[in-house]
């Protein structure tokens, strides 16, 4: 059986939707510990996160591959790192906070690592209002500038995550490493390219990085 | 000088586990049956069950016994229940040593049966911005240093935790801190009659993961200061340096008082979140000194708590 590309679009929209199904469970059977905010706070931050580092993955393996039409899986995966992330932020203020704006005000302006955090939903807010092909079209180059901003809105999220441990920094370290090889790719592909280019010499089959 | 004392609540009055367990209904039929009692404001009675008790309501046992910072064990809170059993805690015995007249080796049945259990239930505040409500049963640090004589010179309270690196992973992996886990009080913060030496909870004896057999308890001050698993105190002239003082000392200062107007470096402590597996559960204010303030304000009237925080 051969999927079309849109079969397989719905059938990962399905499979972005799971992580979400498994909380909206565990919410339900009150299956979140004994600090239950902090748990829905971390697997929602979690999941943002992760398919923050899918997407970035996504050139890599198109390059790597040389198999084409992974962009529409790259917007995909970006607007779920959105999604996740704008769940994660709006349990903060509704749920933890239950709208208490007076408290909220100074816990953001009293924890530096909530700074980091808000920097990367902005961008990642920022980046799914650009997502639409439409937008895509009517901003041009710009575009492609705006987007290569997902690169610091890694950089914060991780930041986000580790400032707030207390000692232990293994999981966010894990992230870190693996941002830092998908950005260690682009950087080392990029020399490459240049290189080639300043030769001026004809490298066989031309790489089209479709950033 | 005198210290109003949260008043010490005696063993018999401790509620029965099993009416804690089933508090909620309890407490709703409660709520109507003072409703109906006062007709002349009905509507206002009814919803009073739904307002914050003005007592303070332990938190489930479950919880407390399933969420804990030990970092010996592990750095996840959810792991250490499980990791903390093989602690060895039987026979077990402290040693009080420094600037006293008559250092003693305590065996623990000894103290537990020279000082009898009292009752405290006390707000308990992690620096992480969490809190609980805990029953403790144990007796006045400054009951036991009276035992021995401090001497004039005694002016600060050096106290150790355990060491058994083949019950603690993270001992044996010399991993983030420095081993044993160590802390300190000023003395007339270890004499003040809220800081307790606490062998029990919820009425029975401590479990491994809760500091068992003898942990220190200091309510107004963050949580990583109530020491677990006590075999050593030593009366000092100096100030000890004391293990999360040692690894961030701009983060976890020795005095580490819960203050709701110094931050953390790098979070706020102007809230706190009480245990509760219960995803609607409003978070509270934190109160100076963690609400101990009429008790020990006192103790630090002349200084600057953001330096000496």
């Amino acid at each position: 059986m051969k999927l079309s590309t849109q079969q397989l679009k719905t059938y990962s929209i399905g499979l972005c939707l799971v992580p979400l199904l498994g909380i909206v469970f565990d919410i339900l059977t009150n299956n979140l510990g004994a600090n239950a905010m902090q748990a829905l706070h971390i697997r929602l931050g979690d999941w943002a996160l992760r398919f923050l580092c899918i997407t970035l993955l996504i050139s890599p393996l198109q390059s790597m591959t040389k198999w084409r039409g992974m962009a529409d899986f790259r917007q995909l995966f970006g607007l779920f790192s959105f999604f996740y992330a704008f769940l994660h932020v709006l349990a903060y203020l509704l749920l933890d906070f239950q709208g208490q704006w007076s408290l909220i005000y100074i816990d953001i302006l009293e924890s530096s690592y909530l700074w980091f955090g808000l920097i990367t939903f902005v961008i990642l807010l920022l980046l799914a209002i650009s997502s639409p092909n439409a937008a895509k079209k009517r901003l041009g180059v710009k575009w492609k500038k705006l987007h290569r901003f997902i690169y610091l809105a890694a950089a914060t999220a991780v930041l986000h995550f580790l400032w707030q441990l207390k000692g232990n920094m293994a999981e966010p370290l894990f992230y870190m490493l693996i941002i830092g090889l998908l950005l260690l790719f682009r950087v080392v592909n990029y020399y490459k390219n240049r290189k080639f280019s300043k030769l001026m010499l004809p490298i066989g089959r031309k790489k089209v990085i479709d950033e | 000088m005198s210290i109003n004392l949260i008043k010490a609540i005696p063993g018999t009055e401790i509620t029965d586990e099993e009416i804690f367990v089933n508090r909620r209904a309890f407490i709703k039929s409660m709520g109507v049956g003072v409703g109906i009692v006062s007709s002349l404001s009905p509507f206002k009675s009814l919803f009073a069950s739904d307002k914050e008790p003005k007592l303070l309501e332990s938190t489930p046992l479950k919880l407390i016994e399933n969420y804990n910072n030990y970092y010996e064990f592990s750095f996840k809170k959810e792991d250490v229940n499980t990791l903390a059993q093989s602690l060895r805690i039987d026979p077990w015995s402290v040693e009080i040593s420094g600037e006293v007249e008559k250092p003693t080796v305590f065996h623990l049945e000894d103290l537990l049966k020279r000082f009898p259990a009292q009752e405290r239930l006390y707000r308990f505040r992690c620096v992480e911005g969490w809190s609980m409500v805990v029953p403790w049963q144990g007796f006045p640090l400054a009951d036991l240093l009276q035992a021995v004589k401090p001497l004039s010179t005694a002016h600060f309270v050096r106290l150790v935790s355990t060491s058994q690196p083949e019950a603690m992973p993270n001992l044996s992996k010399n991993a983030m801190l420095q081993w044993p886990y160590e802390e300190g009080l000023r003395m007339d913060e270890a004499m003040h009659p809220l800081t307790l030496l606490a062998s029990g909870m919820y009425g029975k004896s401590l479990a491994k993961q809760n500091g068992a057999p003898l942990r220190l308890v200091v309510p107004w001050k963050y949580g990583f200061k109530s020491i677990k698993a006590i075999v050593k105190i030593e009366l000092l002239k100096r100030a000890p340096l004391t293990t999360w003082n040692r690894f961030a000392p701009n983060e976890y200062g020795f005095y580490a008082n819960v203050n709701p107007a110094v931050p953390h470096p790098r979070w706020s402590q102007n809230s706190e979140r009480l245990l509760s597996n219960e995803l609607w559960t409003p978070r509270r204010t934190t109160e100076l000194f963690n609400g101990y303030a009429e008790q020990v304000a006192h103790l630090y009237s002349a200084m600057d708590l953001r330096h000496f925080f």
